[in-house]
């Protein structure tokens, strides 16, 4: 079956273990807007979920990252760290460990991606699996892009990657559903925390939603430390998706800074053609 | 300096419980597996969060090692200001390699 549904979304760890101290608004807000992606994904009739994320030191570390790595287990703990810190409580999550490994070995056609049938999901895929699959009932597939420790691959790698998952789902019979999550501009964990570059994440956003490759792979690393952040390095993901929807459009379902979140939150999806 | 050690006991500390609780009970055998400073030790030991982010530790890494030792959240990132206003900028790592 083709890819039935792509986007993006947010997964600071303020929005679910700092939810109390956020304008309750704009928290619902947020809230509201998961919850759209929920049932769109449902709809969607997806049989498995693709997330790809950037976790942080949760399982990959500097004595061998891989820049590309997708999970292959049958099952996945997480969160990895304090649940009450985080707001979530520690579960299982179903895997698709068939699936993957199709999934795997297309991809390996045009990325040499690591994979991993051991994972411990931190906050950059719980966050928003909480609020995506809250009941943990629909079979996750986890793909990290490394963004964290230096050197990290090329946009215009995690572009192709996107591409690349893109021709594996289609070659599946199952219903697929992806999301990209990360940041876009943040300092999170840094003495910089709340500090968002709205003009920046409105200007990656507009270049996202309407997929303008060029523009998308422009940013140099330095530029988007300088502008959006280390966590900025994370806009791999959306560029992943952007290039797993190359052609298509999208449409921003939420955006708003929240500081006490550390992020400019962010809900929005792709059209599948 | 030896940032790379700092973080890999860090690393190891937020996602195994087993080491966790070897280093509530013997901190120094911890220790000891890794090649440290005694200025690593020392804020490690302390804790001297807003050392250990002037030595260059990730913040993805040190605000767990910060709730663990119960920081709460306002009070870790005050940790890393003092630490700036204390020791000066980073030294290395993530937030001394690019940009500024």
């Amino acid at each position: 079956m083709p890819l039935v549904f792509a986007g993006a979304c947010s997964h600071a760890p303020g929005i679910t273990g700092r939810a109390d101290r956020a304008d309750p608004v704009q928290r619902d807000g947020l809230y509201a807007a998961f919850d759209r992606m929920r049932r769109a994904i449902e709809d969607s009739g997806a049989e498995a979920l693709v997330v790809i994320g950037a976790e942080h030191f949760a399982n990959f570390f500097m004595n061998n990252m891989p820049a590309f790595c997708m999970g292959m287990g049958a099952s996945y703990t997480g969160p990895i760290e304090d649940e009450a810190w985080l707001g979530i409580d520690r579960t299982q999550i179903p895997g698709a460990p068939d699936l993957s490994r199709r999934l795997i070995t297309n991809i390996m056609n045009e990325i040499d991606v690591a994979y991993a049938e051991e994972w411990q999901f931190d906050h950059g895929i719980m966050v928003p699996l909480h609020f995506l699959t809250p009941r943990y009932d629909m079979p996750v597939i986890p793909v990290n892009i490394n963004c964290q420790g230096p050197p990290l691959a090329p946009l215009h790698r995690a572009w192709k990657f996107g591409k690349a998952l893109r021709v594996a789902c289609d070659a599946a019979p199952e219903k697929i559903a992806i999301v990209g999550t990360g940041g876009i501009s943040h300092w999170p964990a840094t003495p910089d925390s709340g500090k968002i570059n709205e003009a920046w994440d409105r200007e990656f956003l507009d270049r996202f939603v309407n997929n303008r490759r060029r523009e998308l792979l422009s940013y140099t690393d330095e530029e988007t430390y300088r502008d959006g952040g280390q966590g900025g390095f994370e806009i791999r993901t959306f560029v992943a998706v952007a290039g797993a929807t190359e052609g298509a459009t999208g449409e921003i379902w939420f955006y708003e800074p929240i500081p006490i979140f550390a992020v400019g939150c962010t809900v929005a999806t792709m059209n599948v053609i | 300096m030896s940032l790379y050690y700092v973080q890999k006991l860090l690393y190891n500390l937020n996602r195994d419980e087993a080491v966790r609780a070897r280093f509530a009970d013997d901190m120094d055998s911890v220790l000891a597996d890794y090649d440290l400073t005694e200025e690593e030790l020392t804020a490690i030991r302390k804790p001297d969060i807003g050392l250990l982010y002037v030595l260059g530790v990730n913040g993805q890494l040190l605000m767990h090692y910060a709730a663990l030792k119960q920081f709460a959240w306002d009070e870790y990132l005050q940790a890393m200001r003092d630490g700036v206003a204390e020791h000066g900028p980073v030294r290395e790592g993530i937030y001394a390699m690019v940009g500024e």
